[in-house]
């Protein structure tokens, strides 16, 4: 055998090898999902028999269950109503906020904003929770709207602090020496420059807010409940009906992992940020 | 002329909508739970809150077990998680650091633990780690391990808790290191290869130091979400059995939100608060000498 073969073989036993070794990695990674799945489309008895039942004819009665009994479409609307509403509002005021921090060097009130990153939520969720009460906001979505911006927009000023620095400022001068003003330089100019940072952060912030449990639990009623809240209320009734958790469970995962599907680059980008330089 | 006005302020009319926004909405909120720490309140309307100085934060201190409990359990979670995530995600991102056609797709595979809602992830681990139904015991039966009763002990909840936080937040280690291999200059290893040196010697003593900083980076951001965990402990054991899964986190929201006793969970959040500040303020310290 020549030389040149032997070395192709060995490199295709390498990759074969290498990709043994990968799959090992991220089966146990992937399979809690894979059970949500399988699990929604089993009967009842199926789903607590051992050994598990890995054939079996999918029903869909669960999902029927989830949509026709438990009102999920209504919390899938609310859930979207709060994260769109929210993401958009802390992009109105988180990007010229970044651009501020990033240009004028305002590490003060950056250092506000982050502090804002960090603490942990339930510190504001006793005077949220009390001054929502006596405002009579409780249970509305603009409560649930600015109690997510707070999660979303230090998110996007962070996010989008580097972004904005990162940018010459040879022009917004360029825009302002053809009569523009520097407001007009920014929304014209920089904004459309920066188009990956902001679909970056504004996916993550979505994702944050749809995946929210804390805030939903103290902060909505029957009129606005999250998807998570709905979920975990699911547990709650008497007996645990794993298949109809299984579908919620599946029902409000699913447009995160789509999300995750088409946009992965963004997203790995946005979890990354402060991590890695560049 | 407007434009003009805002141009000449532009630097703090861009920030202001932002900075009143997280004053109304947190820095307020803070001095008010603040306040209310050195009170005894029960949410009720006709009753005002009765003054009681420093009671309640000497309560917690002195005659709390839960609370001690609660601090104890929560650095337990926090270290353990972060450092079985560290250790993984540091080797896995080893692994996969080839340039292959896959490695997209085998990032956004990784990229669905920690992206999927907490809650739902809460409700299958809930499943599989049923002691009678669950897949997880059967699966160890297979192999022949010893089967565990994981959150019905009290003993095995919160290491079960920390599989969960490990299975959620390995890959984000794996991936931020990932992007930190990615980003390293090919030189050194080139001529670590031309010396000789075996594979183990080039990681031990290139690609780690080199990643290094991109690690501690990595560890600091993972510390405090782990610290600040909620989802995953409320939706599987509320704290329980017994108290064995009750953090810092979980036993406020049960003084405040359950029993109501608004004074004392104020005291517990300024604690929480204070320590999750003091952790990113020393961690960022620590991490210090690694900066390049």
């Amino acid at each position: 055998m020549s030389e040149t073969n032997r070395y192709q073989r060995r490199k295709r036993l390498g990759n074969i090898g290498y990709w043994a070794v990968v799959a090992l990695v991220i089966i146990p990674f992937l399979f809690p999902l894979v059970w949500m799945l399988l699990s929604s489309f089993k009967i009842q008895s199926d789903i607590t028999r051992i050994p598990p039942v890995w054939q079996f004819t999918p029903t869909t009665q669960h999902y029927r269950a989830v949509f026709e009994e438990h009102d999920f479409g209504r919390y899938i609307f609310n859930s979207a109503v709060i994260a769109l509403g929210s993401t958009f509002f802390s992009l109105i005021l988180g990007l010229p906020a970044a651009y501020s921090i990033a240009r004028f060097k305002q590490t003060k009130f950056s250092l506000g904003i982050l502090v804002a990153r960090i603490a942990p939520g339930i510190t504001f969720l006793i005077p949220w929770f009390m001054i929502f009460s006596r405002l009579r906001m409780v249970d509305t979505y603009t409560s649930m709207i600015l109690a997510h911006m707070l999660v979303g927009l230090p998110f996007i000023v962070w996010v989008m602090t580097p972004f904005f620095e990162g940018l010459p400022i040879e022009l917004e001068q360029a825009a302002m020496i053809d009569g523009s003003s520097q407001a007009g330089a920014f929304f014209r100019v920089l904004l459309p420059l920066t188009g990956p940072g902001v679909i970056t952060s504004s996916i993550l912030a979505f994702v944050f807010s749809w995946n929210n449990f804390m805030f939903g639990v103290v902060l909505t009623g029957a009129k606005t409940k999250t998807l998570p809240v709905a979920v975990f209320n699911f547990m709650a009734y008497s007996e645990i009906n794993w298949g109809g958790l299984m579908a919620a469970a599946v029902v409000i995962t699913a447009p995160v992992i789509i999300i995750a599907l088409v946009a992965q680059k963004y997203i790995i980008r946005g979890l990354t940020a402060g991590a890695v330089k560049g | 002329m407007l434009s003009g006005w805002i141009d000449k302020r532009i630097r703090y009319v861009f920030i202001m909508p932002a900075l009143i926004f997280v004053i109304v909405m947190m820095a307020f909120p803070i001095l008010y739970t603040l306040r209310l720490s050195f009170t005894q309140w029960s949410m009720s309307a006709t009753r005002a809150p009765v003054w009681l100085g420093l009671a309640n934060y000497k309560s917690l201190f002195s005659s709390d077990p839960r609370f001690w409990g609660a601090v104890g359990r929560t650095f337990a979670f926090t270290m353990i998680a972060v450092a079985v995530e560290t250790f993984l995600g540091v080797v896995i991102a080893l692994i996969l650091n080839r340039e292959t056609r896959g490695q997209n797709f085998i990032k956004t595979l990784f990229l669905l633990p920690m992206i999927a809602t907490p809650v739902a992830v809460g409700m299958v681990w809930l499943l599989m780690y049923e002691p009678s139904i669950g897949v997880l015991n059967y699966l160890l039966g297979l192999v022949g391990f010893p089967q565990g009763l994981w959150l019905a002990s009290p003993q095995q909840a919160l290491g079960s808790l920390v599989l969960v936080d490990v299975w959620q937040w390995t890959p984000m280690i794996t991936l931020i290191v990932l992007a930190g291999l990615a980003s390293l200059s090919r030189e050194p290893f080139e001529a670590a290869i031309v010396d000789g040196a075996s594979r183990l010697q080039i990681i031990r003593h290139i690609t780690i130091p080199l990643v290094q900083p991109t690690i501690v980076a990595a560890v600091i951001l993972r510390s405090i979400d782990a610290f600040k965990t909620y989802d995953i402990i409320y939706t599987m054991t509320q704290g329980g059995p017994g108290f064995a899964t009750e953090t810092l986190n979980i036993y406020s929201f049960v003084l405040g939100f359950q029993y109501f006793q608004m004074g004392k969970a104020s005291a517990l959040l300024m604690i929480f608060f204070a320590l999750v500040l003091g952790l990113a303020i020393i961690l960022n310290w620590l991490k210090k000498p690694f900066e390049a």
